[in-house]
């Protein structure tokens, strides 16, 4: 184990302590779990995927926020990347992918061409993977540095700490899957 | 006595005169245009026939020309290498903007399968008697045949991209 004295901890969420108990909003649990034990699903195509590799390894060490385990099978991820151009012969699979996660889910679109295309303005590039699939945090970069897809990670972090309970069965979530058309 | 250029043409026009023309050398390459109902002949000539020996198909690549008179739109090139005098040659088949058809290689050269089905994917050229002939590398959804130049481009679905970034603004931006 390490002798750091730099370890820091996650804060407790807002509730009311006393002398061995400690009261909260189930919500606020739910997040906190969620949200810092998130398992990635790397779909990476190209050179941000690259960027990607230096951000799971020990110098930017992606484990430090609880991302510890790629999941190379999207049944048992929470988070999907997709780092890289996606091109439309490859767009049914990617939505593959994303409906075979189970819920909840979460997608962060990693780099210029994941997020709309990029460079290639052209015929055979699907023009931003939110043109298949509903996309959470979006990472600027051409790729982008293992420090701005951390910070992508811990802007998503956010999101799902302050995600209500009931989201996913709400109809706003439930309209925003059939505007995708994914039942 | 290896393989010259010269040999070639004059067998070539010998045998085949009027269906083979326009001889001339290009990039220290000598190619020539054979009419379209001639190819696959000519190219079997050009492959089986001992003087001649053009064992390896190096590319089958298409050219669309909107610009030519209407019966010489589109080209197929056939690029074919002779390993043991080490000799390339170039053969065009110019074809009709309304039929762009030519008969298939593959029973000559299997490595034509998959660059026939390129040509046919970008450029719409069919080739008759291939044994399977769909699209090898855009989505088989795709309704247009982009290498032509009647289709743009660009994405048509695009919403957030703007021409001056890529350089494509007329001559007053």
């Amino acid at each position: 184990m390490s002798d750091s004295s730099k370890i820091k901890q996650v804060p407790a969420p807002e509730g009311f302590s006393g002398e061995g108990f400690f009261a909260t909003k189930l919500s606020e649990v739910v997040g906190l779990a969620r949200a810092n034990s998130m398992w990635p699903l790397p779909f990476a195509t190209s050179c941000c995927g690259i960027e990607y590799m230096a951000t799971m390894a020990a110098t930017y060490d992606i484990g430090r926020f609880g991302s510890e385990r790629m999941s190379f099978s999207p049944r048992q991820a929470d988070m999907l990347l997709v780092m890289g151009t996606i091109a439309k012969k490859m767009a049914p699979i990617l939505r593959q992918v994303y409906e075979q996660m189970a819920e909840p889910k979460w997608v962060i679109a990693v780099g210029a061409c994941a997020s709309t295309g990029g460079v290639f303005d052209t015929y055979s590039v699907l023009q931003g993977i939110d043109k298949v699939i509903p996309v959470d945090v979006y990472v600027p970069g051409c790729p982008p540095r293992p420090e701005q897809i951390l910070d992508g990670i811990l802007e998503l972090q956010n999101i799902v700490k302050n995600e209500s309970v009931r989201r996913r069965s709400s109809d706003e979530y439930k309209d925003l899957l059939n505007s995708y058309n994914i039942k | 006595m290896s393989l010259t250029n010269e040999i070639i043409q004059q067998t070539l026009s010998q045998k085949f005169t009027p269906k083979v023309e326009n001889f001339h050398i290009l990039h220290d390459m000598l190619a020539f245009e054979v009419k379209k109902d001639a190819s696959f002949e000519v190219i079997k000539f050009l492959k089986e026939d001992p003087s001649m020996n053009f064992n390896f198909l190096t590319d089958v690549c298409g050219v669309h020309y909107p610009d030519y008179e209407e019966d010489r739109q589109f080209c197929v090139v056939y690029h074919l290498h002779n390993w043991f005098d080490n000799v390339r040659i170039r053969v065009k088949v110019f074809l009709p903007a309304s039929n762009p058809e030519v008969e298939s290689i593959v029973p000559l050269y299997a490595g034509a399968n998959w660059q026939e089905r390129e040509t046919y994917d970008f450029y719409g050229i069919t080739f008759k008697n291939h044994p399977q002939l769909k699209r090898i590398l855009n989505m088989d959804e795709m309704e247009s045949f982009p290498l032509r130049k009647e289709f743009p481009l660009e994405d048509q679905g695009r919403t957030d991209k703007d021409d001056r970034f890529f350089g494509r603004t007329g001559p007053n931006c």
